[in-house]
């Protein structure tokens, strides 16, 4: 083959394309010109303009989460790179492949305080999987292949490439070399688990009589959803998904008791704090999950899957662990459970119960059909009319707050990498350029962005973008003139003293705003409107429509879990409570 | 008390990657000491964590997750040496540090003194190091300098280091 000659700069981009990148998003500044010059003179890469580098790595991050594949981005060098900081954090705690490229300023200049300097690998050092500054120009290959590599491979997560402006140069040009192998030192990868272990875990749930399966985050990661639908269907138990897992298992199933934890469902939490044996795939024991760690599943022996060896035994202790990517250590299982023919039928008094504990205290999800509010929109019915809108079809992205509970607890997610979400850090302004970043990998599919007037604000500046590229993205804001969810600690746990949540007096009229850019504004403000907006919100194919729909500012998410308290202790609504 | 023996990329950054995490994680070093091996491209350290508590084990592995680290051994949980130097200047004459120093059992030379003060090294063992200066009031102490605890297994075995992992693309 005939030497290419390269700059770094284009050896950045073309690296990138050989990696099968085709689309990063972005935004230039002085340390990161000599790369988007490298840009403008090629077309393999595709490079989206956002408006700010927060939405750039949030964009990404949605790709990334619906696509599985690594998202990328790149930012100038100073507040470029300390702008990306947050979608870093943002995908560092969810588990999500990135690769952010940050612009830094030339080598001699670094540690001089010079102009748009800032120690990018110091600041981002603890938010990122692993991180490289480049220090001589030919290795921008090799390190660009790891730096895929690390983020994709075990349990991934985001990988920052600090290119100082002086190693981009296009006038010192190297023999390009996009290498074949790579070579890591002692990187240990978890693939499947041993077979002692596989048939210990066997044997405990088939010993079991009230086990449980919760799935989270990695299950999705390591598509795994095939494989634990068949697990779920082996055994005939109950079956919950984090907030992280929605779609891993399909919501309409009848053995899915729904979301489980903080705001979980009262059946989900019931069946964890009732179990005997609860087998944990790719889900962490985070605190919104297990309430008081002393209290958690004190009556269930544990199976934990994961492929990161530093979750296992971190909260909770287990009995049986597998290190190991989960669609292989539970195809394992399955195999297993398949040889012995094993009868599922002692677990349907215990899958009799969960359906008991859900007719008791389960989620209406017939609110939509029960006008008995009047003209008053409570946000739950939002979600049912977004749900029958688009037949449960749709992508949907949310920000944080009370409007992500309600869309996690009330849009059936029956497919995993539909439902796309902060879970882990709770980013207020995610959900927008997340949509983009979903809409630009799946161009002809519905993206919705549930919302609320607080998280939207947080990036309404992608609203530009939204308009340069005509991502027809459907924004379904509820919005109820307050910070939802702080109000409703301030309801619960502060005497009802609203402190900082309310501007109602200076919201903007989204409508206009919406309009300003070019989009699509719909107010609704009666319930008796809701559903007619809603189906023209999305049967407006071509536009980005705004559906700003004013809900009850006075709704509460349940059920909500008491802190300090076990699973099992639940404030149902906002006069019941299953404990004393 | 732990003592902690973990092999590194000789890179800039592992380091701080190292450190970081510890007080990311909320957990303390009590003493630190790094240098290149006879393996120029690797960094050998010990660590020492004395905390009541800890979760040596969660520490263990979340330091092997750092892609700079190579390996990580807990030496207390196996047949091991560990030495430390420290460098001592007090307020006190030779005979001073010499009746002091009766009762320890570690290497010790005199390095530096006149009337008013003594430089000397102490080798040993980190737990007596402490005991002496323990021992010692404020007001004895010019300066202290100390190595940090060195360590490794006892017998033939080395904290062996992977070869470096191919990792192939069709």
């Amino acid at each position: 083959m005939a030497k290419v000659m390269t700059s770094g700069g284009e050896a950045l981009i073309r690296a990138l394309a050989d990696e099968n990148v085709d689309i990063i998003f972005g935004y230039p500044g002085g340390a990161a010109l000599h790369i988007y010059d490298a840009i403008y003179q090629q077309e393999r890469v595709q490079h989206i303009l956002v408006r700010h580098e927060q939405a750039a790595t949030h964009a990404a991050d949605g790709f990334a989460r619906a696509t599985g594949k690594p998202g990328v981005c790149l930012v100038t060098s100073g507040p470029g790179a300390t702008n990306a900081i947050t979608g870093i954090a943002t995908a560092y705690m969810d588990s999500i492949p990135l690769v952010v490229i940050s612009g830094q300023v030339p080598n001699h200049l670094i540690g001089t305080d010079a102009f748009q300097e800032t120690d990018m690998m110091g600041i981002s050092r603890p938010i990122v999987k692993h991180s490289f500054l480049v220090q001589k120009p030919e290795e921008i290959p090799v390190i660009v292949k790891k730096a895929f590599h690390i983020a994709t491979s075990g349990r991934p997560g985001p990988v920052v490439i600090d290119v100082p402006k002086n190693l981009t140069d296009p006038n010192e040009k190297f023999e390009y070399k996009f290498p074949s192998d790579l070579y890591l030192r002692s990187f240990a990868l978890y693939d499947e688990a041993q077979d002692r272990d596989v048939k210990k875990a066997v044997k405990l749930l088939t010993e079991a009589e009230r086990p449980v399966i919760y799935a989270g985050g990695g299950a999705i990661n390591s598509n795994a959803a095939e494989e634990i639908y068949e697990f779920g269907k082996l055994m005939g138990c109950p079956v919950t998904n984090t907030l992280m897992g929605l779609g891993v298992y399909p919501a309409s199933d009848e053995q899915f008791v729904g979301m489980l934890g903080m705001h979980g469902t009262y059946e989900a939490n019931m069946v964890m704090h009732e179990a005997d044996l609860i087998m944990a795939i790719g889900a962490r024991f985070d605190d919104r999950i297990t309430n008081n760690p002393n209290k958690f599943g004190l009556q269930a022996k544990k199976i934990h899957i994961d492929s990161d060896p530093s979750s296992i035994d971190k909260i909770i202790n287990v009995d049986v662990s597998m290190t190991g990517n989960a669609k292989k250590v539970i195809s394992q299982i399955n195999k297993e459970l398949k040889a012995m023919n094993f009868d599922n039928k002692k677990f349907s008094p215990w899958m009799k119960k969960a359906m008991q504990w859900r007719s008791e205290h389960g989620l209406n999800h017939n609110m939509l059909n029960q006008k008995n509010t009047g003209d008053i929109i409570l946000p739950q019915q939002v979600i049912q009319s977004a749900y029958k809108a688009t037949g449960g079809k749709a992508f949907v992205t949310s920000d944080v707050g009370q409007h992500q509970m309600f869309a996690a607890q009330y849009y059936h997610f029956n497919e995993p990498r539909k439902w796309i979400n902060s879970g882990g850090l709770g980013t207020m302004g995610f959900g927008l350029p997340a949509a983009m970043g979903v809409k630009f990998a799946f161009p002809d599919e519905t993206v919705a962005c549930i919302t609320g007037e607080g998280s939207i604000q947080m990036c309404i500046q992608e609203l530009s973008t939204c308009g340069q590229y005509g991502l027809p993205i459907k924004i379904i804001n509820l919005n109820n003139r307050a910070l939802g969810m702080v109000k409703q600690w301030q309801d619960m746990q502060y005497g009802g003293r609203y402190s900082s949540i309310s501007y109602e007096d200076s919201l903007p009229d989204f409508i206009k705003l919406a309009e300003s850019y070019g989009h699509v504004g719909m107010k609704v403000e009666k319930l008796s409107e809701l559903e007619a907006a809603m189906e023209e919100c999305f049967a407006l194919k071509d536009k980005l429509v705004f559906l700003d729909v004013y809900v009850d500012p006075d709704e509460h998410v349940y059920p909500m879990l008491k802190a300090g308290g076990d699973m099992s202790e639940m404030f149902l609504s906002k006069t019941e409570k299953t404990f004393k | 008390m732990n003592h902690i023996a973990l092999l590194m990329e000789n890179q800039p950054g592992a380091l701080s990657r190292v450190i970081g995490l510890f007080s990311q994680r909320g957990y303390n070093i009590d003493s630190l000491s790094v240098a290149p091996t006879q393996d120029e491209t690797l960094s050998r350290l010990t660590m020492t964590i004395g905390e009541e508590g800890a979760d040596i084990n969660q520490i263990l592995k979340q330091l092997y997750k750092l892609v700079d680290v190579v390996m990580v051994q807990n030496l207390s949980e196996a047949d091991s040496l560990t030495l430390e130097l420290a460098l001592i200047k007090l307020n006190k004459s030779k005979t001073d540090v010499e009746n002091l120093l009766k009762n320890y059992e570690f290497e010790r030379e005199i390095l530096d003194e006149k009337d008013n003060y003594t430089v000397f090294k102490v080798l040993g063992d980190t737990r007596e190091i402490e005991k002496l200066l323990s021992e010692l009031k404020k007001e004895d102490f010019l300066e202290v300098t100390r190595s940090g605890t060195l360590g490794m297994t006892k017998g033939n075995e080395s904290l062996a280091t992977n070869d470096q992992t191919k990792i192939s693309y069709d």
